[in-house]
């Protein structure tokens, strides 16, 4: 089981509390009308499915109910960091640094 | 490679089996091949077997990074049946069963395929309509599916609970009787004897670590841990790493790849005669013939390539294992694991051509994609030899996730195995 820290409720806690919700930083179409179909489809259905390293969202559902950003590990499933919705991906190479 | 009939086994009962010998080669790579497969599991290793036999093409590679059948060929909890709802899955999966029915003779190999039926668990009215609803469009199909009353199932299969007061109440269940099981590593050892007998070359240990395009765009080999090997075509048949592969090729697939579990218990004397599927409490469950009960989860919820999973899925399947079959509630668990499953939107699979010339795509077949290996196998290996689907695979495209023809069996049945 993951123990995941919510950047809100500043606190790590059980995987059971989240809920998992996708890969982060996909931004919605700025105009919708605009998009063509290949661009749809890179929006809705193709993801970088990272081996390694993993920008990701996940939501404290059974807690303060926020969602939230995340970099994971995919390979040791070990958290690097996580962070508020909004704050920008952080800097890949410190964190990896940091994890020395 | 020496036939296996009722004289050999006599012969070698006497002598104590000391004169079976290996049952296929494990040659060195050559400099190139006319056909190189990405995975040996039992789609890359069927897709081998059925390009010698079908289309004549024996200069064939089958690279796999770890050992043959060691990824969820040889992780999963094997069922088999193909009543699932779109015209486009009926036929795919339908021709797969065909094949499995007489798979063993064909490859004189005991896959040991056994049609003891799998049915389907409906626990609410979304169910019972859902089943129904599949249960028609089978019909329509020529695929058997049929209805059964709650005692109806509980005849077809008597350690089941069909108390009213069960927390997931028995309403009925959808029954194919085609449907079963059959033996995960038999079937990847019997088309890797039968390939490797007709020329094909099985390199296990050699992991593809890149792949080389031409100038123009086209494929034209691999890198690998055994150094590089020029192909005229390339087909990925990778399962949970699809998406690392096709990156190699600048391919952004839409794929995500998960944990999915499962677990055996201590063997016991035959208790449970078929196959039984719960969608909707996420556990299903058969006997194996040692006599260990078969038990699967659903997915983990997150992404990951760790090939483990997180306990508390196994425990929602084991409440709901015991909720059904009271009589299963102190038997011992004896081992689980996890494999890596490759998911995509709609939850079928692609078999196709890619936007790159000569590299081909077998991937997507997500928690249920072992019922299919020969079935895929046989129309990718089409689908390489001919530059162009076979009919019965000509809508599982890439394309589809640009033009919106999905086939979306996800919404049909929320999950599938
Ligand atoms: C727990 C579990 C239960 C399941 N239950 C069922 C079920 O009941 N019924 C059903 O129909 N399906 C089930 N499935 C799904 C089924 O197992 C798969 O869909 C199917 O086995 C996929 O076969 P494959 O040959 O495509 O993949 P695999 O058998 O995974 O083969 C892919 C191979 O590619 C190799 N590979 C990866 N990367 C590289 C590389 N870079 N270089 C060389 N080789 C590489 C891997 O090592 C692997 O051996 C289950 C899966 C799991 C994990
Ligand atoms: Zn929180």
């Amino acid at each position: 089981m993951l123990l995941i820290h919510c950047p809100y409720c500043d606190e790590t806690l059980p995987e059971p509390e989240f809920a998992y919700a996708g890969e982060a930083h996909i931004d919605r179409p700025a105009d919708p009308q605009q998009l063509s179909d290949e661009e749809w489809r890179d929006f809705l259905f193709i993801r970088t499915n990272a081996k390694g390293p993993h920008y990701e969202r996940w939501r404290h559902i059974n807690g303060c109910a926020r969602f939230f950003n995340a970099v994971r590990d995919t390979v040791s499933d070990k958290f690097l960091t996580t962070y508020k919705a909004g704050e920008a991906r952080p800097d890949l190479a410190k964190l990896l640094e940091g994890q020395k | 490679m020496r036939n296996f009939n009722a004289f050999t086994l006599a012969r070698e009962a006497l002598r104590g089996h000391k004169g079976w010998g290996k049952q296929w080669r494990s040659p060195e790579p050559k400099k190139s091949y006319d056909v190189i497969i990405i995975g040996a599991g039992g789609h890359g290793l069927g897709t081998a077997y059925y390009l010698a036999k079908e289309h004549g093409i024996t200069n064939v590679a089958v690279l796999e990074k770890g050992w043959l059948g060691g990824g969820n060929t040889g992780r999963n909890t094997t069922i088999i049946r193909s009543n699932y709802l779109y015209d486009e899955s009926a036929g795919l999966y339908d021709h797969s069963v065909k094949l499995w029915e007489t798979l063993s003779e064909e490859l004189n190999y005991n896959v040991m395929f056994s049609q003891r039926g799998v049915m389907m668990l409906a626990h609410n009215v979304h169910d019972v309509q859902s089943a129904q609803r599949h249960i028609h469009a089978n019909r329509l199909n020529g695929v058997d599916n049929e209805w059964l009353t709650p005692q109806q199932a509980k005849d077809y299969c008597p350690p089941l609970s069909i108390s009213k007061s069960a927390r997931y109440p028995v309403m009925g269940a959808a029954l194919q009787r085609r449907g079963g099981v059959a033996r995960h590593d038999a079937v990847a050892w019997g088309f890797a004897r039968q390939a490797s007998a007709m020329g094909v070359d099985i390199i296990q240990n050699c992991e593809v670590i890149s792949i080389d395009r031409a100038p123009s765009g086209e494929v034209t080999g691999v890198q690998t841990t055994k150094g590089p090997i020029g192909a005229k075509k390339v087909g990925v048949v990778a399962a949970g790493h699809t998406s690392v592969l096709m990156e190699m090729a600048g391919v952004r697939m839409p794929l995500e790849s998960y944990p999915l579990q499962a677990l055996v218990s201590e063997p016991v004397k035959p208790v449970f005669p078929c196959v039984v599927m719960s969608n909707a409490v996420h556990a299903y469950i058969s006997q194996s013939d040692k006599g260990e009960l078969v038990i699967g989860a659903g997915t983990d919820s997150y992404l990951s390539y760790s090939q483990t999973g997180s306990m508390h899925i196994l425990q929602h399947t084991l409440d709901a294992i015991i909720e059904l079959y009271p009589m299963f509630s102190r038997m011992k668990m004896l081992r689980t694991w996890g494999g890596i499953v490759d998911v995509t939107p709609d939850r079928s699979p692609i078999l196709a051509k890619t936007p790159v010339p000569n590299l081909y795509v077998n991937c997507g077949w997500g928690t249920g994609g072992f019922k299919a290996t020969p079935g895929s196998a046989n129309v990718f290996a089409h689908t390489i030899a001919r530059d162009e689907p076979h009919k019965i695979n000509a809508g599982f495209t890439l394309e589809r996730f640009r033009t919106g023809r999905l086939i979306d069996e996800a919404a049909a049945a929320a999950v599938a195995h």
